[in-house]
């Protein structure tokens, strides 16, 4: 095994072509597979794979936080830092248009959208206790297992797999409109159909409450401030229950044009659609 | 570069959104978690997009097409989900998804609760509560 080691690193520092049939011969009579990958050892990483490894470190660990922390908008910022460390992967695998296109879309406009989101739905500022569910351990060993099964598969399959770095960009401006443009195009246009159909179910969405008439919408207004106090006097999820579903019963006494009026003037319907449009 | 190293992190980001999805209880993180399973399959299909692209003699960079065509349907999905989270939160005054539990089966269900909302609904809503409240 040493030997094999050792030819991989004559492999590295030679560059002519007599150093890589040297390698190849060596690890020929160690009887290891005689594939052109062979000449690349794991033990001898090129400076593409530490960057790439760093980057996928600090990536994984972005993501390891998002989905743990307990502070939700620090989930949300923790998701900036893992979109853009797959950006910097896409731009050491020589995909350049995509790890722009990443940048825009995913740093430039989802993550912002998910603040938003997170800011009309009142959460939280600080520590939230109830970020993870009660099924958290199941989901532990669910995610191990599949990362064990997976890693392990992935590894065993390409492990003699390699990427050839060298050269023109892979993922080019024009190598990608090229190939979008000639081969793509009704997909492409396709896309469009579909961002335009997503655009318009999300102003439906978010419009509905206010194209209904008031007496479907007064409801939702009350049990919403139902809710709300509910929450605030730290009740039990059995208590709140009720709160919201007697609600409607108290409706059509007292309070029809206020809360009316209230349901009307919510900033989180009257914000949402210049946002959502515009990222979209 | 060794293919290994892309796919290996494309799978441990993979699962890290898969705990994400099935542990966390808001529904905004839910969706960030969502984000974060469809970067690692972007990931995939650029990394075997490139190793292809190399290795065969000519390509249609479909890999790279689909990355395109999955962060475009990555965007229209995060849209259309916030609207719903959106909505949700309108009607119901919270984003937890472990309180949508009006299509959960109850010991009497009698359809949507948009019809049962009276007097009677209210027992058996109360009680679907409590049982799931006793079975999580």
């Amino acid at each position: 095994m040493s030997l094999t080691a050792a030819a991989a690193t004559v492999a590295h520092t030679a560059t002519t072509a007599a150093g890589a049939t040297v390698a190849h011969t060596a690890t020929t009579a160690a009887g290891a597979t005689t594939t052109a990958a062979d000449a690349h050892g794991f033990l001898s990483p090129t400076g593409v794979e530490i960057a790439f490894l760093l980057v996928g470190l600090v990536t994984l660990g972005a993501a390891i936080v998002t989905v743990t922390t307990r502070q939700l908008v620090h989930a949300a910022l923790w998701l900036v830092v893992a979109l853009g460390g797959l950006a910097v992967e896409y731009l050491l695998l020589t995909a350049e248009f995509i790890a722009w296109v990443q940048v825009l879309i995913y740093v430039g406009s989802v993550v912002v959208l998910l603040l938003f989101g997170l800011m009309l739905t009142r959460a939280p500022i600080g520590r939230s206790p109830d970020a993870d569910s009660g099924n958290r351990w199941a989901a532990l060993t669910v995610a191990i297992a599949s990362a064990a099964a997976l890693v392990w598969v992935v590894v065993d399959a390409f492990r003699t797999t390699w990427i050839d770095l060298d050269g023109a960009a892979a993922g080019s401006t024009e190598v990608t409109g090229k190939a979008l443009f000639q081969n793509w195009v009704l997909p492409f246009e396709a896309l469009s159909v579909l961002l335009l159909a997503a655009l318009v179910g999300a102003i439906v969405l978010s419009r509905k409450a206010k194209a209904t008439p008031a007496t479907a919408s007064t409801p939702s207004g009350l049990s919403v401030s139902a809710a709300r106090s509910a929450k605030a006097a730290n009740t039990t999820p059995a208590n709140e229950t009720p709160a919201t579903e007697t609600a409607p019963n108290e409706m059509p006494a007292t309070e029809t044009p206020d809360s009316g009026t209230a349901d009307n003037g919510t900033p989180a319907g009257a914000t949402a659609d210049p946002d959502k449009g515009g990222a979209l | 570069m060794h293919l290994t190293y892309p796919a290996v992190l494309s799978a441990l980001l993979f699962c890290t959104g898969l705990y994400g999805v099935l542990a966390r209880r808001n529904a905004i993180l839910v969706l960030m978690s969502v984000e974060l399973m469809l970067n690692a399959v972007n990931l995939n299909l650029v990394a075997f997009d490139v190793w292809l692209s190399r290795a065969a003699e000519e390509t249609l960079h479909s890999g790279q097409a689909l990355t395109l065509f999955t962060i475009a349907i990555a965007a229209a999905e995060i849209g259309i989900g916030l609207a719903i989270v959106l909505a949700v939160y309108r009607n119901r005054g919270t984003s937890d998804i472990d309180k949508l539990r009006d299509t959960a089966e109850g010991p009497d269900s009698d359809g949507p609760d948009s019809d049962g909302r009276g007097t009677d609904g209210l027992d058996s809503e109360a009680l679907a509560a409590q049982k799931a409240e006793a079975t999580a």
